[in-house]
């Protein structure tokens, strides 16, 4: 990039006073030192994610048997949906870089093109993890334990959490040892009648997840999902509702006048790093 | 234009011309192509290795994933936050202290952590 970074100054000039040695604003400086700091909380969450799951003796769900929704289809479509996620929040990344690079070109118009671009990719994210959150918590019919101590998963093409027989097709089939999900192949399926029998025998009914239990695997696997993918959707909602004002202020002319458009660097050093973060989120709790 | 006199505007440091910009932009699109072409694999890899690959191969699955996310952080932050563009200063006082930080609760809590799978797997 062209500027003040690339020149060669004396080592006498950048230490001995007068100028910064770092050749960075003030307000871009301490944007850096919040996003370190922000980024050992993420990394803290996530290496406690990896303690409990090392540390646990139990099963944990694997990440393309639980992310296999799609919204308005039934089939199965692993990672398909969280893929796109990622996609949408790299994209309004890119957008944002271009919306710097006219900023320092003092192109206005550009400037609210690529940031409105980013504020609609930041708002499409936001939207697609309430869709996930919601179907994480409501499940996929969930699972009863019987007296024996056996496992069945609860097969309905309804999904009722009130009465899960009161459908026609309503059937459980006994759950893999080894598997946590259900649909597993070469599972048996029982009949209504034999279901409705053990179903009035069981133990427990869990359907879908909460801070208590889900299920999809141990307690913690969804309390790490709710906090670590929670936490990161704050960072997003609040990054979309950075990026508005300072849309508003670029399109009220507040930056032209400055004579630079540093505040969109600002503002876009954030949205990057909640992509940031998102890259590491994907890979340590849906990939790995 | 708001100019003081008392004070340096590093701010401005980042103009560039018509003619830079294109050459920036290019840049960023194929930060981008990188971008993608690497998630995409990632997520293949992730719905369909089971179909393709030993079970044994899980070991080699996991370090690739942990690679091909390092070299994309790698280009975000040198690339998109451009850091790559600042002064060697800056760089490694946002780096080197996180860095070393990290790697040390990395280490120590994989380590426990397998000594509390131990424990459990013993004595529960």
């Amino acid at each position: 990039m062209a500027g003040d970074t690339t020149k060669t100054l004396s080592n006498d000039v950048l230490w001995g006073g007068g100028r910064s040695p770092f050749s960075i604003s003030y307000g871009k400086m301490m944007m850096w030192f919040f996003l370190v700091s922000d980024a050992l909380t993420f990394s803290g969450l996530l290496t406690a994610y990896g303690f409990v799951r090392h540390s646990t003796t139990e099963a944990w769900p694997i990440g393309e048997e639980v992310f296999r929704a799609l919204p308005f289809t039934n089939g199965s479509f692993p990672l398909i949906y969280v893929a796109l996620m990622t996609a949408i929040l790299i994209f309004s990344s890119v957008t944002m870089v271009l919306a710097v690079e006219a900023g320092h070109r003092m192109d206005k118009g550009g400037v609210i093109k690529w940031l409105f671009a980013t504020v609609l990719g930041g708002a499409f994210f936001v939207g697609s993890q309430a869709w996930e959150w919601s179907h994480f918590i409501h499940g996929g019919g969930g699972y009863i334990t019987t007296t024996q101590g056996d496992k069945y998963w609860v097969h309905n093409d309804e999904h009722d959490t009130h009465d899960p027989t009161a459908h026609d097709s309503f059937h459980l089939v006994k759950a893999v040892e080894g598997h946590y999900l259900k649909g597993v192949e070469g599972a048996e399926h029982l009949d209504r009648n034999a279901s409705l029998a053990i179903w009035n025998d069981r133990v427990s009914y869990v359907d879908g997840a909460n801070m208590r239990r889900n299920e999809y695997g141990p307690p913690q696997y969804a309390n790490f999902f709710f906090f670590i993918t929670g936490f990161h959707g704050f960072h997003v909602f609040s990054g979309v509702i950075i990026n508005l004002i300072v849309l508003i202020m670029v399109v009220r002319g507040v930056f032209h006048r400055r004579g630079h458009y540093e505040m969109v660097e600002k503002a876009g050093l954030y949205w990057h790093f909640v992509d940031l973060v998102w890259v590491f989120v994907f890979t340590f709790f849906y990939l790995l | 234009m708001l100019v003081r006199d008392d004070v340096i505007e590093y701010s401005l440091d980042a103009h560039h011309s018509e003619e830079e910009g294109r050459k920036i932009r290019r840049k960023i699109w194929l930060v981008t192509l990188l971008l993608s072409v690497v998630t995409t694999v990632e997520v293949t890899l992730g719905a369909y290795w089971k179909d393709w690959f030993d079970h044994s191969a899980w070991n080699t699955i996991k370090w690739t994933y942990v690679m091909l996310t390092l070299v994309k952080a790698t280009y975000i932050v040198m690339s998109f936050m451009h850091l790559g563009d600042e002064r060697r200063n800056i760089r490694a006082i946002i780096l080197v202290p996180y860095a070393l930080f990290i790697l040390y609760l990395v280490f120590i809590a994989i380590w426990e952590s397998q000594y509390i799978h131990w424990l459990w797997e013993t004595y529960l």
